[in-house]
């Protein structure tokens, strides 16, 4: 498989002078692979994040995607985080609409297009199980219906990377795990390549082919894990012995990694 | 107590402390004999309102004319300074000294430097108004544009977003709920320049009535300009509240305090 998002022996800290962020971290990920980092607070999951998609770059070392090297933002990704960041003036499907606004090409064809960009929102917008919900605001959707809208919003653009910051975080278990397969249909059906940052073990050993374990800071990934249960997973998957077998030996990593 | 009927109660509530208010003041000015050339009661003031309809009706909308123009002034200054304030740190940390500066400034103090250099009138009014309650809007613009989700820039930011964009689609919608609340305290700041500037420097307005009633000893016409500017201040702070609630009533989706 070739490396879709590389980075080799990157060194990165805000700022000069400061600590380190990251040390001497490399990581490969696939294209159409599904990544999970996991590791102890602070350990720069999120600066992994901004390094990724060009909104930071390394002080040392080499950062590509797509096979180019990352010198500006990656327009190719779409990005979530645990808020849903919404826009609390704009309808739900306005929101969506909000990334089509600003990237290439769809900018200056938005006048043109517009209905046929509102109708892909809804498409969307259906696909994550918000068939309808379109015409309302975010504050009028409940918590999990707010993170499917902000994840419909990082992929009206269509991008080939998917950057999931906790995406679930905030969410209450039941709602979480319906999301947790909602990403998992997006991500079956479009072969898009995520990255997804988190500190629930479960979600990262579910969802993923690949699991890197980061130490704590500067981080650097210090296991790599694969994650060979079959897909199409189904949430029971989480209660047989292999699974709980493999968050067990990821958890030891991380105890160890906060020593 | 039922529901309509506390609502009902809500609803008149205003009117009826007011008449409280001019009904115990009736009684105190009675009860003690508080001699009307001291504290005139408000049947007085009201006789004096219609000894006086006319020099009061001409004076007042005169003021409120004065008022009104400052405080467009204000608007217009106020805001652009807000925006400029608010794109750009080194310009917020260069010119919020300056403004702290200025606006500790007792306005009063500058009316004789006005009326050096415009003369006595209608135009020291008008810019006393504006120096006077531009502040409270350069600070809420720049306060809204200050206080962005980083995570909403960095979304925009990864899709290639410029400031302008973000400023276009984020920044401005959401600082109007900041920019209408501030209109309402510049309002009544601005009531305020005018009328010290009429009773320093004028030959017109409310100020300046209250200036020569009090001159003549009228002590029930000075009241009556005070109920005058409460009027007008009212009256054009519910314009200002109107308007609030008319553009951003996305911000006020809050049930605190409207039990």
């Amino acid at each position: 498989m070739s490396a879709f998002v590389s980075l080799r022996n990157v060194n990165h800290a805000y700022g000069a002078g400061t600590a380190l962020a990251v040390e001497d971290l490399s990581i490969e990920v696939g294209e159409g692979e599904f990544a999970a980092v996991v590791g102890p607070s602070g350990c720069g999951k999120s600066t992994l994040m901004k390094l990724a998609t060009g909104l930071q770059f390394p002080q040392s070392g080499t950062v590509t995607v797509a096979g180019e090297r990352v010198s500006k933002p990656v327009k190719i990704a779409g990005m979530a985080f645990q808020a849903p960041t919404l826009l609390p003036w704009r309808s739900t499907l306005e929101n969506l609409l909000l990334p089509l606004e600003i990237v290439e090409p769809h900018r200056s064809e938005m006048r043109r297009r517009k209905v046929e960009f509102a109708a892909r929102a809804k498409n969307l917008l259906a696909s994550v199980g918000l068939r309808d919900q379109g015409d309302k605001f975010p504050w009028e959707l409940s918590g999990g219906m707010q993170q499917r809208a902000s994840l419909c919003r990082a992929l009206i653009h269509e991008p080939k990377l998917l950057m999931l910051d906790e995406p679930f975080g905030a969410l209450d278990a039941f709602t979480r795990e319906e999301l947790w397969c909602v990403i998992r249909d997006l991500q079956a059906a479009r072969k898009i390549t995520v990255i997804l940052v988190t500190h629930d073990l479960r979600e990262a050993v579910f969802l993923a082919d690949r699991v890197f374990v980061m130490s704590s800071r500067p981080g650097r990934v210090i296991v790599e894990r694969k994650i060979e249960l079959p897909r199409p997973r189904d949430l029971e998957v989480t209660f047989s012995p292999e699974f709980q077998d493999i968050v067990h030996e990821l958890r030891a990593h991380i105890v160890k990694a906060r020593q | 107590m039922t529901m309509n009927r506390t609502n009902l109660l809500i609803k008149a509530s205003p009117w009826l402390f007011t008449i409280a208010l001019f009904v115990i003041w009736e009684a105190a000015v009675w009860i003690f004999r508080i001699p009307t050339f001291f504290l005139p009661p408000p049947s007085a003031i009201a006789m004096a309102f219609c000894e006086f309809s006319g020099p009061i009706a001409r004076n007042s909308w005169i003021t409120l004319q004065t008022t009104m123009i400052g405080f467009g002034l204000a608007v217009g200054f106020g805001l652009l300074l807000g925006l400029l304030v608010g794109w750009s740190r080194a310009i917020y940390a260069g010119l919020y000294p300056l403004m702290i500066g200025f606006n500790a400034i007792p306005k009063v103090a500058l009316v004789p430097i006005l009326v050096l250099w415009f003369g006595i009138g209608f135009i020291p009014a008008v810019l006393t108004a504006f120096l006077i309650s531009f502040f409270p809007i350069v600070v809420n613009v720049a306060t809204g544009l200050a206080t962005i989700e980083p995570e909403l820039e960095d979304v925009l930011k990864a899709l290639g977003a410029s400031k302008l964009d973000i400023m276009r689609k984020v920044g401005i919608p959401r600082t109007l709920p900041y920019f209408f609340g501030s209109l309402k305290v510049a309002i009544t700041l601005a009531f305020v320049g005018s009328v010290i500037s009429e009773s320093v420097a004028s030959n017109y307005g409310i100020g300046n009535l209250m200036l020569q009633a009090q001159a003549q000893f009228q002590v029930p016409l000075i009241f009556a300009g005070l109920v005058v500017l409460a009027i007008e201040g009212i009256a054009m702070y519910a314009v200002m509240a109107l308007l609030e609630k008319r553009m951003t009533g996305w911000a006020q989706r809050s049930g605190f305090g409207q039990n």
